[in-house]
């Protein structure tokens, strides 16, 4: 533990700390460009420069660890002449166009060229030029504001894990450059935004929208996947202008997915800003009395045990909790959250919940992907898996079900239930290696159980984690990957078929025998509706005119997840409150506000005015959610001896990463990505040059 | 002057034959196996007590070099030597592999051996097309008379040579940039520490040592450290190879003692400046990037390290370019400044922006566009790079302006005048 002083000050670091890392300790700040916490270590832009007693030259204080009885000065004029020289180096050939620049007023160089720069510059010959490159629909670039800090190729490199920047050409001339100029084939490429420390790569879908002293500040979750990624909603006026991450280094650390952070275009189109009552054929606008009022005369004619509820992908607890309630109301047992078709064990928390938290899998030192591609459903924790992978070359990966464009390597296994059952007897490396693994995880893809032997897949992935001794004493290494933001909140809340219920395809099975004579969808637009019967009269709650809203004979219009409170309960069980950026359009509604006044009108109101009396309600039935953000710890209880399990090869759910959810459907930006990402577009892709 | 018994390259100039016979007739190979047989702390002892210092510019004494090598890292060890010889005006390193190529490689083999290494890589410079060709042909002969490869030379020590051709660039002549090229990657120097004794080639302990450095082993070993430190002046002990070239009248390079007086140096061997040594404009003592030196320190100086570095300048690779009256010495250094521009990596801030910036305004010193200020932004702006790069190329880069300006600033200053004068005449 070597013991230094800083600028007079005495601390004692880990070994191996850097003379950077110990300055933050201490509050000390010291300007960086190329340097990134979580990225490694060039010490190219020399802008860290600092003084060590004894030490002829200024040492690049990010890449010197430190020593023992080091005497380091941040502030001595050597240092304060050095940072100077740099940060003039550093301007004479950038553009200084900051009045256009998206960067300006969150831009690294501005701020420190005020703070350690001179204030003129001494550079009167012509500036350099360098070409703008094309890096696909979610990144413009402007390549001549570059500093060659070398961030986006370390970042696409190391956590990105494609090869696809570059510094070609040397000297003065050098240039960040993809190879092939076309889109960044990542699911992260997002957060070369972020990374970037000057306006080089900017947002393309934000790009001269705004500035960001004119944004106000949303911190919220992300509903995009189950992961929950802390993000913050940055809104003008009405309109969400852009989608930035929360720093949370239990989930996403300081990333978020590509989807999180474009898809938001999508909740400016196709919105649902009123009620709609069905005239026939067409659906006409309405009021809301006027909606409620036929829904409760509908209802009024029916048995209460006739009335099914589907809860959608993106809903929040509360309204999951209002409407279970009002179904409880109107003594109903038909209310169902997996839409999807999938079938598992909904009883049994252990078994559906990511029981590792998302930080542990990187101690993982064995690793079992069962039907799941976790590169699209959950880009945070695919990263995770590949930062272990990182630290750990021979990480051992295995793979059961379809082969994946993983970036990172992996063992593939094979299809289907008979490799699942044949892993006992298997004498592959990968099989030898779970054995021994100390830190053992499996990870099962909920989109694999989207099928009838769904539970028998879930208990037979359950009985191998028994025998292979993945879950133990002080180490669960069970883990289902949902896709949905809303599936653990709903499943916690109980929102599963009750004593006699039907599940969702049954409910919509049942509509032509009349046992089903109402439908109420809370944002349920990814199910499957072949079968359901024009007889049923169907109510849909929701922010977008989509798959649900067609089959609807009322309509409600609600809140996207960005013009609402509500707590998002995510995969590992972490509940975890989002909050409200800008206002539901038109006439539209947060959504339990729209169960209760419908109570009302149906005779059964519920016992919540307000949002903390109904989070009390919500609490005192289930007390797990006291605890905010923090991970639910489940005792394991086993799933029992799985039945018998088909022939076909395990399936992952997600064919298309920037298309999932009503949202990210609508999105123009997710629409070219998809476009790009099939090949399917005019754009010119050529050589670079 | 140097003895001719106390020459180590007797064939410099080529009069004898280059192949494993040969250089065996001038002494190369015998028994080797006995040197090998001292022990590795015997040789680097000797070369300790020899007081070589490295020949490839920096001048680091070779011996305190191998021990930092760690005796226990598990992991292999490797020698590097660093024949990408590029520094403008230097051509000893060329002259050794053509026509003493034998003398490198059992070089080679003693200096792995000392420091645990069993395989060495020598990294050529690509231009040298034939010399590499030389290089391996040598290296083919030693293999097949047994002197590399498995117990090589009868020693007990499996040692296995190879070549590596680089593509060109000045900087891979940088010891970890050098390092990184081999690897396969772009040549872009490395951040320092950790050095490449403890991480070097592929994370593993190396040593990069220059080839006149590694070719001198084998005699300093055979006739023994104290008969090199009686060579030359305390602290710059030894022979040198001088590489005279410019305005002289028989260009040439030369094995001298280490301490010559340059004005010697160069009338004795090089048949002294084209039109008397009155004729002298400046001289640059060690390769491009060391400091000029006027006519003035350069009729007393003498050609070692700590000389050179009193006069503010430095031996480096002790390639001499001499200038007469005739040089336009302005548009000599833009022309270096050009040079350090066109090779710099482009990796760190200071080198990449710098260079470029020292270029275009040197390209105006040339014809006087500019004003007299910016001679003192010129040093400004080399001080603002000097020692804040990851490798020396900054340092490099700035030196060969800061000669101009320390020692013929009057006559930027003139040259800025005469243009004014000229623009006011014809408005």
């Amino acid at each position: 533990m070597p013991k230094l002083t800083i600028d007079g000050i005495e601390i004692t670091v880990e070994q191996g700390t850097s003379i950077l890392q110990a300055a933050e300790q201490l509050g000390i700040e010291i300007p960086r460009f190329c340097y990134h916490d979580r990225l490694s270590v060039p010490a190219n832009c020399r802008m860290c420069l600092v003084e060590v007693e004894g030490a002829p030259k200024p040492v690049a204080s990010c890449a010197q660890p430190c020593g023992n009885d080091m005497k380091v000065l941040t502030k001595s004029p050597k240092v304060v002449k050095a940072r100077q020289g740099v940060m003039e180096f550093l301007l004479i050939n950038h553009p200084l166009d900051c009045p256009i620049c998206d960067q300006g007023g969150e831009c690294d160089l501005q701020d420190q060229s005020v703070a350690y720069g001179y204030d003129r510059s001494r550079y009167a010959e012509n500036k350099r030029a360098v070409k703008e490159k094309y890096l696909g629909p979610l990144i413009d670039t402007h390549m001549n504001r570059c500093i060659q800090c070398t961030r986006c190729i370390r970042f696409s490199e190391e956590l990105g894990g494609v090869e696809s920047l570059g510094l070609i050409g040397r000297g003065e001339v050098v240039e960040i450059a993809p190879y092939v100029e076309k889109m960044i084939e990542s699911e992260l490429s997002g957060n070369l935004i972020d990374v970037c420390p000057v306006g080089a790569l900017v947002s393309r879908p934000y790009e001269f929208k705004a500035r960001p002293w004119e944004l106000r500040k949303t911190e919220t979750i992300d509903v995009m996947d189950a992961v929950g990624s802390n993000i913050r909603v940055d809104s003008r006026g009405n309109e969400v202008l852009r989608v930035l991450p929360r720093l949370n280094e239990e989930i996403n650390e300081e990333w978020i997915g590509d989807k999180t952070r474009f898809a938001y275009d999508g909740l400016k189109v196709q919105r649902l800003d009123r009620p709609y009552i069905r005239d026939g054929k067409k659906l006409r606008e309405a009021t809301w009395e006027e909606a409620f009022a036929l829904i409760a005369s509908k209802l009024e004619k029916i048995d209460g045990k006739q009335i099914g509820a589907l809860v959608g992908d993106l809903a929040a607890m509360e309204e999951i909790k209002a409407l279970k309630d009002l179904m409880n109301a109107w003594g109903s047992p038909h209310t169902d959250c997996l839409i999807d078709g999938a079938v598992f064990d909904a009883e049994n928390a252990g078994g559906y919940l990511f029981n590792t938290n998302i930080a542990d899998i990187e101690k993982a030192d064995a690793i079992l992907l069962v039907g799941t591609n976790p590169r699209w459903e959950a880009p945070m924790i695919n990263l995770r898996i590949r930062k272990a992978a990182l630290a750990n070359r021979d990480l051992p990966i295995g793979v059961i079900g379809e082969q994946l464009d993983l970036n990172y390597k992996y063992e593939y296994l094979g299809a289907g239930a008979d490799t699942l059952t044949g892993l006992r007897k298997s004498k592959s490396a990968f099989v030898k290696a779970l054995k021994k693994a100390k830190n053992p995880v499996v990870i099962l893809g909920a989109g694999a159980l989207r099928r009838k032997d769904g539970k028998a897949i879930q208990q037979a992935v359950a009985q191998i984690a028994e025998e292979f001794k993945i879950i133990k004493k002080d180490w669960n290494g069970f883990n289902m990957l949902h896709t949905a933001a809303s599936r653990i909140g709903a499943l916690t809340l109980g929102f599963v078929p009750g004593r006699g219920g039907y599940n969702a395809a049954k409910m919509i099975e049942e509509t032509k025998s009349g046992k089903i004579k109402a439908l109420y969808l809370m944002g349920a637009d990814d199910v499957n509706f072949k079968g359901l019967s024009k007889k049923a009269f169907v109510i849909y709650q929701g922010h977008h005119g989509d798959h649900g809203a067609i089959h609807a004979d009322v309509i409600l219009p609600g809140a996207a997840y960005t013009e609402k409170a509500g707590v998002y309960m995510n995969v590992e069980g972490r509940a975890q409150i989002a909050r409200q950026a800008v206002f539901p359009p038109g006439e539209a509604r947060e959504d339990w506000k729209i169960l209760r006044a419908l109570s009302d009108f149906t005779g059964s109101p519920l016992p919540y005015d307000n949002l903390q009396g109904l989070r009390a309600a919500m609490v005192t039935d289930h007390p797990e959610l006291q605890d905010i953000n923090v991970p639910m710890k489940v005792k394991w209880k086993g799933l029992g001896v799985p039945g018998k399990i088909l022939k076909a090869g395990f399936e992952t759910s997600i064919k298309n990463y920037y298309q999932t959810n009503v949202i990210s459907r609508h999105s123009v930006t997710m629409a070219e990505c998809t476009a790009e990402a099939s090949g399917k577009t005019n754009k010119k892709v050529a050589a670079n040059g | 002057m140097l003895k001719d018994q106390d020459r180590m390259f007797t064939n410099l100039y080529g009069w004898q034959g280059a192949d494993l016979k040969s250089a065996q007739k001038r002494g190369s190979w015998d028994n080797t196996k006995a040197l090998i047989k001292k022990g590795r702390e015997w040789i680097i002892d000797e070369m300790k007590a020899s007081g070589l210092r490295g020949r490839g510019g920096a001048g680091f004494p070779t011996g305190l070099k191998w021990s930092f090598m760690p005796k226990d890292s598990g992991k292999p060890h490797y020698l590097v030597i660093n024949a990408d010889e590029s520094e403008p005006g230097t051509c000893k390193d060329r002259d050794i592999i053509r026509h003493e190529p034998q003398k490198l490689i059992e070089g080679a083999l003693l200096a792995s051996f000392a420091m645990q290494a069993h395989a060495c890589y020598i990294y050529i410079r690509g231009e040298f097309y034939r010399e590499a060709e030389i290089l391996q042909a040598a290296i083919d002969e030693a293999y097949d008379a047994g002197m590399l490869g498995k117990n090589a030379a009868k020693s007990g020590w499996d040692f296995d040579l190879y070549l590596h051709r680089g593509a060109g660039a000045y900087i891979c002549g940088e010891e970890t940039a050098l390092l990184s090229s081999l690897e396969g990657k772009k040549g872009m120097p490395r951040n320092k520490p950790p050095f490449p004794a403890m991480a070097g080639l592929y994370s593993c302990p190396t040593t990069v040592n220059n080839v006149e450095t590694i070719a001198s082993v084998p005699d300093i070993l055979r006739r023994g450290g104290s008969w090199f430190a009686g060579l030359g002046r305390e602290n710059n002990h030894g022979t040198k190879l001088f590489c005279i070239s410019g305005h002289v009248n028989r260009p040439c390079n030369v094995e001298e003692e280490l301490g010559i007086p340059m004005k010697e140096l160069i009338e004795k061997h090089a048949g002294g400046v084209r039109g008397g040594w009155d004729n002298v404009l400046a001289v640059i003592p060690g390769g491009s990037s060391t400091r000029l030196l006027p006519k003035d320190i350069c009729d007393e100086v003498l050609m070692d390290f700590d000389s050179l570095r009193a006069v503010n300048s430095g031996l480096g690779t002790a390639g001499l370019i001499v200038m007469d009256k005739s040089t336009d010495i302005i548009f000599a250094i833009a022309r270096l400044a050009r040079f350090y521009w066109h090779e710099s990596c482009g990796q760190c801030t200071p080198c990449r922006e710098g260079t470029g910036w020292l270029y275009k305004v040197m390209q105006r010193m040339v014809t006087g566009h500019a004003r007299v200020d910016e001679i003192d932004m010129l040093l400004d702006v080399g001080a603002q790079m000097e020692g804040h790069t990851i490798c020396a190329h900054g340092d490099a880069s700035a030196w060969p302006i800061q000669g101009l300006i320390n020692h013929f600033r009057p006559e930027m200053e003139k040259r800025i005048m005469e243009y004014r004068t000229r623009a006011v005449d014809a408005a």
